[in-house]
């Protein structure tokens, strides 16, 4: 008899709604069949090559079923485990949990990689106490989020997209497939076949890219140069909406021009609003007013800024327009300029500027939507202009991306396309304050003994005294997240976690809890020596990082390494939250969050991570998961999921669906134990549709902005205007120059801070490129997400690792021949950190600057309970084993704002090999057995 | 195409199973011999056709539905060669039996004759059926199946004469020597053609995109499939250099050396081997149009 | 929605069939592993693996997703292939079988084999141009794409679910399944409207799956699109205006 359950898939991030039929065989529930769910709002039926593969994950060899404790004697990656039971694990996580907690709870760091639950990691990190939490957005996309959301206050994959539906001209930047993975196909399609415009600029022309109607080829890093060439088109030839420029950005606002002033570069503002909304964003900054010729207030009725000029105010400071500022600062970087540093003519940068520019101008939408904005002024329409982009790590996975994106942002801005029908839209919780007004403890006191951490584990600095640094200007987290190293690292740094842990700089820690990663492979920089790292011990015998617990529902290359495994359930047996509290899976029209239910019951002993956690916190006696008695507070997840709030009578939790008692309210209400069955009952998904007066400009609709204070969706209801100049980047310079008030750098970062904390976006060529001999390694070499594989999950899956079983390295013919590589030859790749020997193929859809391979596929011998002679492991290379995590001078191989990992500013050249057989080759791991 | 051994042992077998019918048949018909040469040359072909018909087995996946394969017979020449062999079999025992028994075999005879040449004729046609597959979709390929089958069948009855009776020998090594240069010229001609054969698909036709520079990247499977095993030989140009000149000798030239010297059956021993190289060369020659489709991994 | 003949119509007047819209696909496998779920887990499977887990791993597929590169750098395009049986209307695999284990429906025109009756001599293979046909090498028989005949006409499935797999897989809906003689059908006119192609003409076997090509859509911009009244660099004065002082029409006439 087949059942057909409805649950939500984790094959990948995106988080599509599935309906899986589950047999009966021998007592046991087996899966027969997944497909895509028709009913659900997300992928609306269709499914993915991984998402249709899910039942080889189940079948998979190298599912972890025990809990296991590394050998007695056996060292670190030898793979050598004795199973234990639950209780042992436990009471071995406790004793050691509980010890560093009352002692110094930051020696315990939790770091999890591509999981979809921050919201209650984060919460069991914070309760323990310890800064030291985060997840793997810092060597992910952090630039993608920081950059747009420091800009726009959102941004794109989870927390915005493109709106296909009614764009005319689209344009991708560095995207090979992304989280939205399903979704983003079904727009791309319907964007073509309603006869839409796409241009794709990669250096690589695979996937999406292969569908453009143009491919713009760049050579890596210098996206911020074609950015910047074309704000400096647009504006050059007027071709920015004005009117949103002047009402939505603060392109008008007035920056103070006065070099020896404390305030220089900061925005002139009025005493006036002297009870702001928002404290933290008071509403009283100046135009121009061009009528009157006189300053006032930003917003005053009747004004309109002038965008250009240099003014004085009453008392003689000097002032100019933010846009003024910005028109100047790409004053010369023109397509000309650009067309040596990019690879693309200046002629097709000048074209695709008009094309933007003109399409933006000429296609207006004009949807019969009436709306109000914060100033009071009613609206009968909501305009468009129907130009969108979207980008992803190809900006983002530079040293350089901060400013690349911004650049993005700024030049979406000057389009007029921001939360607007046919160009950019958020998803809800988005928009968000510029910056959003989360923040992390500003010092060493937020830490203390068997106390939950003072405030929370990543935050949004909006100056100095955001930063999390101790009296000295040293970073307090392990990572050195929020620390004058890295001001805006939002996401933390979960790749400088080993590396700062084994050198003790800043200190050493006692546990390293990993979940979902894969650090000791495809998700670390310099993978051999993080490796050695993680089994190298100090003059005392002991463990450099004394303890290592990893949960993984796989027998992974980080496995291996660990003491203290947990076996995790796999998606299809366990309760899971896409959590507004999270990242949910809302669409533009409004919030939506989905669930998880177990379809077959958990192999073996597994448990899921969440279980492991709610009991931790019950042993831990962690107040959110404590009754006042001291006695556990939640009998299991789901249990904790419907009935924990924020705050007690917060009406917040995870789920935003059927809240109160009743099960009526939504987003806000009291807890509601019946929530699970309504999810279950409704495809797993919970979605609040907005009133459509509600859906455009959220970033300046009042209706929008009181309902999400309503729902808490916002605690303030102030408008976000776009930063096109960033007053929160400036006041980091301002330290750096020794005029902020506050605190101020130290004296080995005080350079750097002033160059990179420039409030305008400006083009610099990646940190490792400058400081690698380009002739010697005259090619960048990056990697690229397949379709049908994620990250190093799917290897152990009988069907997707037939489609690909190893990689290649791509190159173009004519870069291949000059150094006279074959079509199919085995060649050395080398960078100034190491070298690695592949196999290469000829691809005339490479830019000649450039080679590239599959992210993630090449394989540890016996990992992944593959066979020692598997092809990912003898024919397969990680291209990771070049890439450095510290350039000369310990510095971090990140982008300097947010700490984002550099993954694409390798450098490598390339010779013919003598030998075959991927290289370097590990041990081989054998097979833990059930 | 891949050579495969259980078909080229098919092809060659029966085909000097055939051939050395036909050789019996001629003497049957126009010269003499005693019955027991015709009895022992009637066994010899049909040990011959039996082993063809055990090798074929070995390339069928369920041999043991091999019966099934009669029925198509109006369309598929596979299914008529699945009829007709057993048929000329049991036509050639019933000969050879009419023979022990002294009885009147022209008719036999007759019958006989016509299955084996019918034979030849569904045997090449299985092939030259094919019409993309250009190598082979011509008359020359029955026609060699023919020759080359008679060709061997008469070198082994030339082998047989001189052991079992020997005044016949030299007849049927002349005719050995005709039939061989003939099938060698007609080789020759099938290689000529094939040499200047030009593929009708290319990338262009099989994938729709009119670009003279198209090539393939990914063939969707990278420890390859079915269609990688089976169309392709997988052996470096080298090898299939040399099973060329090795059947060119060993088919015609060396044989004939050894049948003008008087001896016939290393002459057919040769012959033979070189029969199994032409055929795999027949295979390996073939480029099959799905082909393009699997051009490269990655 | 599956094209369930029409008897009316008459046997032999219906064709289903695929048509592929190469100027949607991505590549991205999901019809490849989509079709080898239903296949495998539904009644005619499992389609096998060999060495799943170990070195060169192959197994059967009913659908591919090949990719090829046309012209060269920077004029390059990347083309994404599928492919599957082409239920070509003049089968060239099905005369060849010697067991009739290979045939074409008359009242729908799908391909079929009956796995029963094949003997896994592998001809039919030899007589596909297009490499659409794949010996299982654990059960020993030829197998290939069924166009989900187990789905499309299954009554017990919603209408809307009458369709192949990896037609519902697909995300840029890249597959349109229907009846290709019936005009009507949103796959002939897909082949009519959008110029839709069959592989391999050159045989004659007249594929019912057809191809869709690329289509490019560009922009055409007129430089005085450029140089407008409403240019807002007026507003804040500077498009540049020349001086009071430049030669003029003035200069030299009256009127
Ligand atoms: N199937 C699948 N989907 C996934 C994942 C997966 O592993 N598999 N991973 C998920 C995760 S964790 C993430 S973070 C997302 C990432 O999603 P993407 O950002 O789309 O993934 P990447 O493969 O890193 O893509 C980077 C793209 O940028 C290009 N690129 C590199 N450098 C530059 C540059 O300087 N300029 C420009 N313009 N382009 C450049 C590369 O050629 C590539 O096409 O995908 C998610 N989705
Ligand atoms: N060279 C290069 N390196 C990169 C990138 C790149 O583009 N180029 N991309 C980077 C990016 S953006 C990211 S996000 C990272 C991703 O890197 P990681 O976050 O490390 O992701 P994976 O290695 O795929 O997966 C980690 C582990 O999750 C396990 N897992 C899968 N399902 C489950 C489950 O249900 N429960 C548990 N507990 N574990 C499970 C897998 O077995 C695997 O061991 O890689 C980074 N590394
Ligand atoms: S994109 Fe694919 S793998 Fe990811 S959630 Fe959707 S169906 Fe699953
Ligand atoms: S599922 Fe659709 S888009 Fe993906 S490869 Fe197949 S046909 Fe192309
Ligand atoms: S594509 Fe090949 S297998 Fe399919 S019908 Fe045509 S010839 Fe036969
Ligand atoms: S392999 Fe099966 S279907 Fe193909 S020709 Fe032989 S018997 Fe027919
Ligand atoms: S129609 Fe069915 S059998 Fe054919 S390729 Fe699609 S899913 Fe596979
Ligand atoms: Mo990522």
């Amino acid at each position: 008899m087949t059942e057909i359950k409805t649950t939500t898939c984790y094959m990948c991030a995106c988080r599509c709604g599935i309906r899986v039929h589950v047999d009966e065989k021998d007592g046991r529930a087996v899966v027969r069949y997944i497909e895509g769910n028709p009913e659900h709002p997300l992928n609306k039926g269709v499914i993915c090559a991984k998402g249709a593969s899910g039942l080889m994950k189940q079948l998979s060899p190298a599912r972890l079923t025990r809990p296991l404790l590394r050998k007695p004697g056996s060292e670190r990656g030898a793979g050598e485990f004795q199973p234990i039971s639950w209780e042992q694990a436990f009471s071995i996580l406790e004793n050691r949990l509980k010890a560093i907690r009352s002692n110094d709870p930051k020696k315990f760091a939790l770091f999890t990689g591509r999981d979809q639950m921050q919201a209650l990691t984060g919460l069991f990190a914070r309760q323990f106490g310890t800064p030291n939490y985060a997840a793997h957005g810092g060597f992910c996309s952090v630039n993608m989020a920081a950059g747009m959301i420091y800009t726009i206050g959102g941004s794109f994959w989870e927390f915005g997209g493109p709106d296909l539906e009614r764009a005319k001209l689209f344009v991708m930047l560095g995207t090979a497939e992304d989280h939205h993975s399903n979704p983003l196909k079904i727009a791309i399609s319907r964007f073509k076949r309603a006869g839409g415009r796409f241009v794709s600029v990669n250096p690589v022309r695979t996937g999406y890219s292969a569908i453009a109607d143009e491919w713009v080829p760049i050579r890596p890093g210098t996206d911020g140069a074609l950015l910047l060439a074309l704000v400096h088109e647009l504006i050059a030839q007027g071709l920015y909406d004005r009117e949103f420029v002047a009402r939505y950005t603060n392109g008008g606002h007035l920056v103070i021009a006065d070099p020896h002033s404390p305030s220089h570069g900061l925005l002139a503002t009025d005493e006036e609003d002297a009870e702001p909304e928002n404290p933290a964003q008071p509403q009283n900054k100046l135009w121009w007013d061009r009528h009157s010729g006189r300053p006032v207030l930003s917003h005053t009725p009747q004004a309109d800024p002038s965008l250009f000029g240099d003014f004085r105010l009453a008392d003689g400071t000097r002032v100019q327009p933010a846009f003024q500022l910005l028109a100047e600062r790409v004053r010369d970087l023109t397509p000309e300029w650009a067309e040596p540093i990019t690879g693309i003519p200046a002629a097709t940068i000048r074209r695709l500027a008009h094309e933007m520019g003109v399409t933006a101008r000429d296609e207006k939408i004009e949807l019969p939507i009436a709306w109000t904005d914060c100033w009071g002024n009613e609206h009968q329409t909501v305009t468009g202009n129907p130009v969108a982009f979207h980008a992803m790590r190809g900006l983002a996975a530079h040293s350089n991306g901060f400013h690349t994106v911004r650049t993005l942002a700024i030049l979406m801005s000057l389009l007029g396309t921001i939360d607007r029908p046919g160009g950019f839209r958020h998803k809800a919780p988005f928009p968000r304050a510029i910056p959003p007004s989360a923040k992390t403890p500003t010092g060493p006191e937020g830490v203390q003994p068997n106390t939950p951490l003072g405030g929370l584990a990543l935050g949004w600095p909006g100056s100095p005294e955001d930063l999390f640094v101790d009296a000295q200007g040293e970073p307090v987290r392990v990572d050195k997240g929020f620390s004058w190293e890295y001001p805006l690292s939002v996401h933390g740094l979960m790749h400088t976690v080993i590396t700062n842990a084994w050198r003790g700089d800043p200190y050493p820690i006692d546990t390293l809890m990993i979940f979902m990663a894969n650090m000791a492979w495809n998700s670390t920089m310099n993978t051999v020596e993080v490796r050695r790292m993680l089994n190298d011990r100090g003059a005392d015998g002991e463990y450099k990082i004394p303890f290592v617990a990893v949960c993984d529902a796989f027998q992974s290359e980080m496995t291996a390494f660990a003491d203290l495994v947990l076996p995790d359930t796999t998606y299809l047996e366990r309760h899971d939250v896409m959590s507004l509290l999270d990242r949910p899976i809302s669409e533009f029209d409004g919030p939506m969050d989905s669930v998880r239910v177990p379809v077959v019951p958990p192999l073996g002993e597994c448990k899921p991570f969440q279980e492991v956690l709610i009991e931790l916190g019950g042993r831990l006696q962690l107040p959110a998961f404590t009754n006042k008695d001291g006695s556990r507070k939640y009998r299991d997840y789901p249990d904790f999921i419907v009935r924990h709030e924020t705050e007690p009578g917060s009406g917040i939790g995870f789920l935003a669906g059927w809240r109160g008692t009743d099960g009526k309210k939504a987003l806000r209400g009291e807890p509601n134990p019946e929530q699970w069955a309504r999810y279950a009952e409704n495809n797993c998904v919970f979605k609040h549709e907005l009133p459509p007066s509600y859906r455009y400009m959220r970033n300046w609709n009042r209706g929008y902005m009181e309902w999400a204070q309503r729902v808490r969706l916002r605690r303030w209801g102030e408008p976000i205007l776009v930063h096109l100049y960033s007053e929160v980047l400036q006041r980091f310079r301002l330290a750096a120059q020794g005029k902020w008030p506050g605190r101020r750098p130290p004296e080995r970062l005080a350079k750097r801070i002033e160059t990179y904390f420039d409030p305008l976006p400006f083009y610099f060529s990646p940190l490792e490129h400058q400081l690698t001999d380009l002739e010697r390694y005259p090619l960048t070499a990056i990697t690229q997400r397949p379709m049908a594989m994620y990250h190093s999950w799917d290897s152990q899956n009988a069907w997707l690792r037939q489609i690909h079983t190893h990689n290649y390295l791509f190159i173009n013919p004519r870069t291949a021949r000059a150094s006279g590589i074959e079509d199919g030859a085995w060649l050395w790749v080398e960078s100034p950190w190491g070298r690695v020997r592949c196999m290469g193929r000829h691809s005339e859809a490479v830019e000649p600057g450039t080679v590239w391979t599959w992210n993630a596929i090449g394989k540890q011998p016996g990992a992944w309970a593959l066979a020692p002679d598997a092809n990912e492991a003898r024919k397969g290379f990680l291209l990771n084993h070049l890439i450095t995590d510290e350039l000369p001078g310990r510095i971090s191989n990140s982008d300097p704002v947010t700490g984002q990992a550099g993954w694409y500013d390798v450098r490598v050249r390339i010779y013919a090999a003598e030998e075959a057989g991927a290289w370097p080759q590990f041990r081989t791991l054998t097979k833990v057995s059930a | 195409m891949r050579p495969a051994w259980s078909v080229i042992l098919l092809t060659t077998l029966i085909g000097a199973g055939q051939g050395l019918y036909l050789a019996l048949a001629a003497a049957d018909a126009f010269g003499e011999a005693p019955a027991r040469f015709f009895v022992a040359g009637a066994a010899v072909s049909l040990v011959l056709l039996a082993g063809g018909l055990v090798a074929s087995f070995f390339h069928l996946g369920h041999p043991e539905r091999a019966w099934r394969s009669a029925a198509m017979w109006r369309t598929s020449w596979l299914s008529r060669e699945v009829i007709v062999l057993p048929l000329f079999m049991a036509a050639v025992f019933a000969w050879a039996v009419a023979h022990w028994l002294q009885m009147k075999t022209l008719w036999f005879n007759v019958v006989a004759v016509m299955l084996a040449i019918a034979l030849f004729v569904c045997t090449g046609m299985i092939y030259a059926c094919l019409k993309f597959l250009q190598e082979w979709h011509t008359p020359l390929t029955p026609l060699n199946y023919t020759l080359l089958g008679c060709a061997s069948g008469l070198t082994a009855a030339a082998a047989m004469a001189a052991w079992l009776h020997p005044p016949l020998a030299p007849a049927y090594a002349a005719a050995a020597l005709a039939a061989g240069a003939l099938a060698y010229l007609a080789r020759l001609a099938a290689l000529a053609r094939n040499a200047r054969l030009r593929p009708k698909s290319t990338p262009a036709t099989a994938i729709g995109v009119k670009h003279p520079r198209i090539a393939q990247i990914a063939q969707g499977a990278m420890g390859g499939s079915f269609n990688t095993r089976e169309f392709f030989h997988g052996r470096p140009r080298e090898v299939v250099r040399a099973a060329r000149w090795a059947f060119l000798a060993l088919v015609f030239p060396l044989p004939a050396l050894f049948l003008v010297s008087g001896f016939p059956i290393p002459a057919f021993l040769l012959q033979f081997a070189g029969l199994l190289a032409e055929r795999w060369y027949f295979f390996a020659e073939a480029r099959h149009p799905q082909n393009l489709y699997y051009q490269a991994i990655a | 929605m599956a094209a369930i003949p029409d008897a009316d119509k008459g046997f032999g007047m219906t064709q289903l069939a695929l048509v592929i819209d190469l100027n949607v696909c991505v590549g991205c496998h999901a019809c490849v592993t989509s079709c080898k779920q239903w296949n495998h887990s539904g009644e005619a499977g499992p389609l096998s693996d060999a060495n799943p887990y170990g070195a060169e791993p192959s197994g059967t597929f009913f659908n591919r997703v090949q990719t090829y590169e046309v012209g060269e750098f920077p004029k390059t395009e990347t083309v994404h292939f599928p492919k599957s049986c082409l239920h070509c209307e003049e089968p060239p695999c099905v005369p060849v079988c010697p067991t009739g284990a290979s045939y074409k429906r008359a009242e729908d025109g799908i391909v079929l084999v009956d796995y029963d009756k094949c003997i896994g001599c592998k001809y039919c293979s030899w007589a596909c141009p297009y490499g659409a046909r794949e010996l299982d090498e654990q059960q020993k028989v030829m197998k290939k794409c069924t166009l989900c005949v187990d789905r499309i006409y299954d009554g017990k499935l919603p209408e809307a679910e009458r369709k192949p797999a990896c037609v519902l897989a697909c995300p840029t809906s890249a597959r349109i399944f229907g009846d290709i003689h019936d005009p009507d059908s949103q796959a002939a006119r897909a082949i009519r409207e959008q110029g839709g192609y069959a592989l391999m003409p050159e045989w004659g076997t007249q594929p019912a799956n057809h191809y869709l090509p690329r289509r490019k859509t560009s922009i055409k911009l007129h430089p005085d699109e450029l140089q407008r009244e409403d240019n807002p660099l007026k507003v804040d004065g500077k498009l540049p205006r020349p001086a009071a002082g430049e030669p003029a029409l003035d200069d030299v006439t009256s009127w």
